[in-house]
């Protein structure tokens, strides 16, 4: 692998995601709280969302750790906002299966494909999985 | 010393990874193995496997004068007194292990203070927290200078009549700093305090010798030190095991056995209960004859000039941010200015350059240095200087990859 299979990983999207994260900080309302890490890294991330009536209305994010999983955590709090529950489990389980390298319908992913070459960096794969983790936690502690 | 030769006797480094000839600098996680360990293993497997200490058929014994050769061969490495002074067990963890949860459990109650530094990796810190717990103790840290060093001054005045145990490492796994234990070891004792040392990072580099520094345990991996992972040893002196109870029973460690009570054996065996890890223990040997035929002096000084190498070469790259003392063992931890060590690590990997990132087992050490993680590249006899030249060509490419572009 050449320097420049490292752009399978590293697009520019995500790149742009690490350095400009959508929806880094706290919500001052009340919301779920869920603090989780990735103990074999150090990767951190707390994530807060407000769900109201089964929607998730708002959700912010603050962490510390590599480019993928910041990006992915910006990605994944822009991709539920507004989305049913139900809808954004469904998301996460997608995600799951494209960190497994299966071919998913990646029309409703948005940004989120990007992504998708993570699964070719087997030790990279629980850094961009996360942020999906926090959601879902958050959800079923909710 | 023929560094050319000796990386030669190493199968694994003869590959390509990534396209890229491997250069692995990784060996403070765990070392590679020479040809000699790989086959001492397998010819083990092949004409000599058995059980110990039970059967009186050839193969039986055969295992056996094996397997206790090694217990010798550990006792001659680290200079101890006795065989019944080396327990074999599967590595650092294990033996710290053994020692709080047998030692510290019945020899510190409440009041009394386990002291240990902020440098510790966490197998020599979590040991001691959770027999802190335990026996009501206090655990108190001795205090680190700016540069990652313990000044004996605050040993001596961090140590008094209350410590019961000072446990420290030999050798940072992060910061390098090598401690002193010998002078740490005299302070404790003028406190009737026992020494703990973790050698993980100690033996496979340094010549221990245990009867020198006069510590009273003194914990080691092989797998550091260019053995097979699951074998380690922990010394002990003879006069403190003899007083410890075993922390695992079962078959091995027995002497007689009664409905409602049973006797041990005697040292070493009555803390290796199970079949022992005999392929482990004959690897461990045939890693040691390795190191002395290189000669661990000159083993210590390439190390030494190689680290010195590193910094001087690693220095001169803009935006780098290097951790511990300047005097140190080989390895250097590091970070890159806005690059996080996962991604210096991958963009090194696409080159062939095999480092560590993350916290290293050392989370209270990545807070005293207020970061959440580090990289960390680490040498051993195989490395040499273009492997250094490599890794900062390496680190110029991932500060341009992610410097460039992105904006």
């Amino acid at each position: 692998m050449a320097l420049n299979n490292l752009d399978t990983l590293y697009r520019q999207v995500i790149m742009d995601h690490y350095k400009n994260p959508r929806n880094k900080g706290t919500l001052e309302k009340d919301s779920v709280t869920v603090d989780m890490n990735n103990p074999t890294c150090g990767d951190r991330i707390q994530l807060q969302l407000d769900i109201q009536n089964g929607i998730v209305k708002d959700a912010k994010f603050q962490g510390e750790g590599c480019s993928i999983s910041m990006a992915s955590a910006s990605m994944m709090t822009q991709a539920i906002k507004g989305l049913e529950v139900e809808t954004a489990l469904k998301m996460s389980e997608m995600f799951s299966k494209m960190m497994l390298g299966e071919d998913i319908d990646s029309e409703d992913m948005g940004d989120i494909e990007a992504l998708q070459g993570v699964s070719q960096f087997p030790a990279r794969i629980k850094c961009a999985t996360l942020a999906w983790k926090a959601m879902e936690k958050g959800v079923h502690d909710e | 010393m023929d560094v050319k030769a000796i990386k030669e006797q190493f199968p694994i480094l003869q590959q390509e990874v990534n396209g890229h000839p491997l250069v692995y600098l990784d060996s403070s996680a765990t070392s590679q193995k020479p040809v000699q360990v790989i086959e001492a293993v397998s010819d083990y497997y092949r004409y000599n496997n058995s059980n110990v200490h039970r059967g009186v058929h050839t193969l039986g014994s055969r295992a056996t004068d094996q397997y206790e050769g090694a217990r010798e061969k550990v006792r001659e490495f680290i200079n101890a007194k006795s065989t019944k002074e080396i327990i074999f067990n599967r590595g650092t963890t294990a033996g710290l292990n053994l020692v709080a949860s047998s030692y510290a459990r019945a020899n510190v109650g409440p009041d009394d203070e386990i002291v240990i530094t902020p440098m510790e990796h966490h197998s020599n810190l979590i040991p001691w927290q959770q027999a802190a717990k335990v026996t009501g103790a206090r655990l108190v840290y001795l205090p680190l200078q700016e540069d990652g060093t313990i000044s004996l001054d605050d040993v001596k005045n961090t140590v008094n009549e209350k410590t019961k145990i000072v446990a420290t490492t030999h050798v940072s796994n992060v910061l390098g700093t090598i401690n002193p234990i010998k002078e740490i070891t005299e302070i404790a004792h003028q406190h009737q305090a026992v020494m703990v040392v973790d050698g993980a990072q100690g033996a496979p580099h340094i010549k221990v010798d245990v009867q020198d520094i006069d510590c009273d345990f003194y914990a080691f991996s092989g797998h550091k030190m260019c053995a097979p992972t699951g074998i380690g040893a922990l010394y002990g002196k003879q006069e403190l095991l003899e007083s410890m109870e075993p922390i695992e029973f079962g078959g091995e460690m027995i002497d007689f056995v009664n409905l409602y009570d049973s006797t041990w054996k005697e040292l070493p065996w009555k803390f290796e209960g199970g079949t022992p890890i005999i392929a482990g223990a004959i690897g461990l040997a045939a890693a040691i004859d390795f190191l002395n035929e290189v000669g661990q002096d000159e083993i210590l000084a390439h190390e030494t000039e190689l680290a010195a190498y590193a910094l001087e070469q690693m220095q001169t790259i803009d935006g780098i941010q290097i951790y511990g003392p300047r005097k140190r063992a080989g390895l250097v931890t590091f970070n890159l200015d806005d690059v996080h060590p996962h991604d210096t690590a991958t963009v090194l990997d696409a080159e062939g350059i095999a480092v560590r990132a993350g916290h290293h087992c050392a989370q209270p050490l990545m807070k005293w240095l207020d970061v959440v993680a580090t990289a960390r590249a680490s040498f051993y006899l195989y490395n040499t200087k273009e492997d250094i030249d490599l890794l900062v060509a390496g680190l110029l490419k991932t500060k341009e990859y992610f410097g460039n572009g992105f904006e």
